[in-house]
């Protein structure tokens, strides 16, 4: 059973990881989450995002943002890093969620091929 | 997609977030006695006009520029006709709105509640400073959820890290499953 009880333990720990990292999230991984991103399928691809990053403590805070206006790219998510570097990840499904914290918050390696560009060049041929 | 009632309610949550609310009021009553769940969302944001309030249940009306068409508010009121429900919105330019929508609990057409933890948690993330109570009532039980008692406990720690907001979602549906066992 849960209860408000909890929050005190998980405040200690929330501490001790912040203490770990030494300052700021390196990562922002931002989620569109306006009706077309919702409609597309972002809910779920959000909470595979907040849940990844719970259990594996990854250097990122996950936040969510309005309609990023390319509905027909959502569900979408961008990465920005902490030079304000950004790569912008489209029709994004909860595993490509998965893939995208393992390797461009984890090892610092762009997917290439599920960013904008690619779907862009892709439809161009 | 719109499969559930809570999917409807995000979006009317949306909405107060999307107004620059500072606080929400989100209240559902399930109520077997009145074979009625009324749901409704109250916001101290921007507020509207009369004649935007009228409008605004009209599938034509959207404060948005990148789509023609606002769902939002449309979908909800369709939803509540056809489930023998009621529908209103009250609202005050600066001062702010309430969306209140009720649909008959028996009914066949009528959507489930859907999964209350996770458009709250799904809220909460949209934006640390909007404060939230969450107010669930049964027939003979209730339960209230207030992210300004989360935070105090908080104490410096953000309600926006993953694991609370877990927590949170959990939370939320275990005490929401509770009661409506306690119902029978
Ligand atoms: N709580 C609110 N406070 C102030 N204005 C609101 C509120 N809810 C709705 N509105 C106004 O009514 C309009 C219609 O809302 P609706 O949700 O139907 O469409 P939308 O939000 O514009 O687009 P969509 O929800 O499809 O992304 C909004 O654009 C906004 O101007
Ligand atoms: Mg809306």
């Amino acid at each position: 059973m849960k209860s408000l009880e909890d929050l005190k333990k998980m405040r200690e720990e929330a501490l001790k990881k912040v203490e770990m990292r030494e300052g700021d999230k390196e990562y922002r991984v931002v989620v569109g989450m306006a009706t077309c991103g919702i409609a597309a399928g972002a809910r779920p691809v959000l909470n595979r995002l907040v849940e990844e990053t719970a259990e594996k403590n990854y250097n990122c805070a996950v936040t969510q943002t309005g309609c990023i206006g390319m509905c027909v790219y959502e569900p979408i998510v961008e990465v920005y890093g902490k030079d304000g570097e950004h790569t912008t990840y489209v029709k994004v499904t909860p595993d490509m969620a998965t893939e995208i914290l393992e390797k461009h918050i984890g090892q610092g390696e762009i997917i290439e091929e599920y960013t904008v560009e690619a779907a862009r060049s892709g439809q161009g041929e | 997609m719109m499969e559930d009632l809570a999917m409807h309610i995000l979006e009317i949550l949306m909405n107060s977030i999307h107004a620059c609310a500072k606080n929400i009021k989100f209240i559902v009553q399930d109520s077997t006695i009145n074979d009625k769940i009324s749901m409704s969302v109250e916001d101290d944001g921007k507020g509207m006009s009369s004649e935007q309030v009228q409008k605004i249940s009209s599938p034509f009306m959207t404060g948005r520029s990148t789509r023609k068409v606002g769902l939002g508010v449309a979908f909800l009121k369709g939803l509540t006709e056809q489930c023998n429900g009621d529908f209103l919105v009250e609202s005050e330019v600066g001062k702010g709105t309430r969306v209140l929508a009720s649909v008959q609990k028996s009914f066949i057409d009528t959507p489930p509640m859907g999964n209350l933890g996770e458009i709250i948690m799904e809220c909460i993330q949209a934006n640390e400073e909007i404060d939230y109570i969450f107010h669930y009532m049964t027939d003979t039980n209730e339960f209230v959820f207030n992210t300004k008692e989360i935070k105090k406990e908080l104490d410096g720690v953000s309600i926006l890290e993953p694991s609370i907001l877990l927590w949170i979602k959990d939370y939320v549906n275990q005490q929401v499953n509770m009661i409506k066992e306690d119902e029978g």
